[in-house]
C-alpha cells in the first residue's frame, strides 16, 4: 500500500508551493468571520434568555387584593404560614408595605391615605427546583388560603421574549448554515479549477498508474491547508470585533442587553469553527476531485 | 510465445471524425521488441496511446496482459498502467519536480519505500548521463536531457511493457545508441518494448527486433507487420 506520509512528504511539490487555490482562502476568511459573528450573536443570545429564564422562571409574586385591611392581612398570614411549610419553596417574603408605598409614590403622591385606596399586599416566593412542576400545587395553596390572591408567575413573561430569542437563535443557525453552503460552493468552484490548471500533472499521474484517491489526497490535502488559513484570518478578525463588542454592551448596564455574554464554552465552539471550516473544505474538495477524475479515463 | 498485447481489428476514432486507426489487428509475444514506423498522421501515436491506456478504442477488441481492456473497469487500470513504463512524445515531466524526483515518480505512485527508491534513481540517472543534473527542474533542463528523464522514468520500475514514442528524437546518435542499448538491456530481462520511431537507423540496431509499418491508420502489411526489420535502413518520411 502507499505510504502516505512519504507520499504526501516527497509530492506535495507535484503541485506549485505558495497559495494554491487562488482566493479561495480570502472567501473563506470573509465567510468564516460573518459566520462567527452571527454564531456569537446566535449563542449570546441564548445564554441571555438562559440567563433571564434562571433569574425570572423560579419566582413568584402573590397579590392579596382585598379591600378590608384585616381580612387582607389574614389571608397573607395564612398564606405565608401555608407556604413557609412547603418543602418545594427555597423562600417565601412579605414585601414591606412602606416600601411598597415608596413606590407607588411617583404614581400616587406621598400623601395619600392606604384605607381610601387600598393597596395589596405582596409575597415574592422563590421556588426550588423546577418551578413550572411546582406551580400548580402553589396556586392550590395560595387558593386555599387566600380567595383573594392572584399569583403572577414571572416565567409567563418571558414567553414573547423567548419567542423572539428562540427566532433569533434560528435564524443565526440558518444563517451559518448558509455561510457553511456558500464555503462549500466556493471550494466545489477551487478545486475545479485547480484540477483544470493542473491537468498536464493529473493525466502523467494517472499514466504512471496512479489512482483517483493518491491524487485526490494531493488536492485535499492543499485545499484544507488554504482553507485553514482562510478560517483562522476569519475568526481572530471576528474574536477581535466581539472583544469590542462584548465591552462596549457590558458598558450599557442593561439587565437584558448585559446578560448577552460569551461563555468559555461558547468561545470553544467558536475556535472549533475553523476546523469545521476545513474539514467541510476537505470533504467537499476530495468528493468534487474524485467526482471530476472519475470522468477522465 | 504468449501474446502480452493482441489487437483484434481495432478501430479508433476521435469525436465524429473520421476513424485514426481502422481495422488494426496484430500481437505482441512477450518478451518481443518491436518497431512502428509509418509516416507523420498515421496514427502512431494513437496506437501507442492504446497501448498505454491512455485511450479505449472506438471499436474491435484489445487484450493487454491476458485481460480485455476495452471492458476493464476503469478502477483496474492504474493496476496495469504501472505494468506499462512510457516514454511520451513531448516528455511530461512534471514541472515541479525535480530530475531526481520525476524519475522516483513511478515508484512513489507504486508505494515504494524513500529507502528503496534512492539507489535505483541515483543508478538510472548516471545510466542516462544525468547524475549531475539530478536536482535539476525540468524547465532548466535541455530536450534531450528532458528526453533522457522521460525514458528514465519509464524504465525505473522495470516494466512489463516499455512503449516509447520517438524516444531518440532530440538526442545526438551515441546517446540514441546509450538508450537503445538500455532498452535492449531491459528486453533481454524479459520487458516487451514497442518504439515508434521515425529513425531508420535504429531499425537495424536490434538483431532481434520485429517491425510493423502504419499508412493511414492502418498496418500496412497486416499479414507481414511483425516480419523482421530489414537489414538495410529504408527511408521514412
Amino acid at each position: 500500500m502507499l505510504r502516505l506520509h512519504s507520499w504526501h512528504h516527497r509530492n506535495g511539490r507535484l503541485l506549485p508551493e505558495g497559495q494554491f487555490a487562488g482566493p479561495m482562502p480570502w472567501v473563506i476568511a470573509i465567510m468564516m468571520f460573518l459566520s462567527v459573528l452571527i454564531a456569537a450573536g446566535g449563542l449570546g443570545v441564548r445564554e441571555a434568555a438562559r440567563h433571564l429564564a434562571d433569574e425570572l422562571a423560579g419566582r413568584i409574586t402573590i397579590q392579596i387584593v382585598e379591600a378590608d385591611p384585616f381580612e387582607r392581612a389574614r389571608q397573607t398570614q395564612a398564606v405565608l404560614r401555608r407556604l413557609a411549610r412547603n418543602p418545594r419553596i427555597a423562600h417565601v417574603e412579605r414585601l414591606d408595605p412602606q416600601q411598597l408605598e415608596k413606590q407607588l409614590a411617583p404614581w400616587l403622591g406621598t400623601s395619600f391615605d392606604t384605607t381610601d385606596v387600598p393597596i395589596p399586599d405582596m409575597i415574592d416566593v422563590d421556588l426550588a427546583g423546577q418551578a413550572a412542576d411546582a406551580l400548580p400545587e402553589i396556586i392550590e395553596a395560595v387558593k386555599g388560603a387566600a380567595p383573594s390572591g392572584r399569583i403572577d408567575a414571572h416565567g409567563q413573561w418571558l414567553t414573547p421574549l423567548n419567542k423572539l430569542m428562540n427566532l433569533l437563535k434560528w435564524l443565526a443557525l440558518a444563517l451559518v448554515v448558509l455561510m457553511g453552503a456558500a464555503t462549500a460552493f466556493t471550494v466545489v468552484l477551487a478545486a475545479r479549477a485547480t484540477l483544470d490548471n493542473h491537468r498536464d500533472t493529473i493525466d502523467v499521474m494517472h499514466l504512471l498508474g496512479g489512482t483517483d484517491v493518491q491524487i485526490a489526497r494531493l488536492f485535499q490535502r492543499r485545499i484544507a491547508l488554504d482553507a485553514l488559513f482562510g478560517g483562522i484570518v476569519g475568526l481572530a478578525a471576528a474574536a477581535a470585533v466581539l472583544l469590542i463588542l462584548i465591552e462596549r454592551v457590558q458598558g450599557l448596564g442593561s439587565e437584558l442587553v448585559g446578560n448577552v455574554a460569551l461563555t468559555r464554552a461558547t468561545w470553544t465552539v467558536l475556535i472549533l469553527f475553523p476546523l469545521g471550516a476545513t474539514a467541510l473544505a476537505m470533504v467537499t474538495a476530495r468528493l468534487t476531485i474524485l467526482r471530476t477524475l472519475g470522468r477522465i479515463l | 510465445m504468449a501474446s502480452i498485447v493482441q489487437f483484434e481489428n481495432v478501430g479508433l476514432r476521435y469525436g465524429t471524425g473520421a476513424e485514426t486507426l481502422s481495422d488494426v489487428s496484430f500481437n505482441l509475444p512477450a518478451g518481443s521488441f518491436t518497431f512502428l514506423t509509418g509516416p507523420s498522421g498515421a496514427g502512431k501515436t494513437s496506437l501507442l496511446k492504446l497501448l498505454y491506456l491512455a485511450l479505449r478504442p472506438s471499436r474491435g477488441l484489445i487484450r493487454l496482459f491476458s485481460e480485455d481492456i476495452v471492458t476493464l473497469p476503469r478502477a483496474r487500470l492504474p493496476a496495469f498502467r504501472r505494468r506499462i513504463g512510457v516514454v511520451f512524445q513531448d516528455f511530461r515531466l512534471v514541472p515541479y519536480l525535480s530530475a531526481y524526483d520525476n524519475v522516483a515518480l513511478p515508484l512513489r505512485v507504486a508505494g515504494v519505500s524513500e529507502g528503496e527508491i534512492e539507489t535505483p534513481v541515483r543508478e538510472m540517472l548516471e545510466w542516462v548521463g544525468l547524475a549531475s543534473r539530478a536536482n535539476a527542474r525540468p524547465a532548466t533542463l535541455s530536450g534531450g536531457e528532458q528526453q533522457r528523464v522521460a525514458i528514465a522514468r519509464a524504465v525505473i520500475g522495470r516494466p512489463d511493457m516499455l512503449v516509447a514514442d520517438e524516444p531518440t528524437g532530440n538526442v545526438d546518435p551515441e546517446m540514441a545508441g546509450r538508450l537503445l542499448y538500455l532498452f535492449e538491456a531491459l528486453n533481454k530481462l524479459g520487458t516487451t518494448v514497442v518504439v515508434a520511431t521515425h529513425d531508420v537507423h535504429l531499425l537495424s540496431r536490434i538483431a532481434h527486433s520485429q517491425l510493423m509499418r502504419l499508412d493511414k491508420g492502418r498496418v500496412s502489411d497486416p499479414t507481414g507487420a511483425l516480419r523482421n526489420p530489414p537489414r538495410t535502413p529504408q527511408g521514412e518520411d
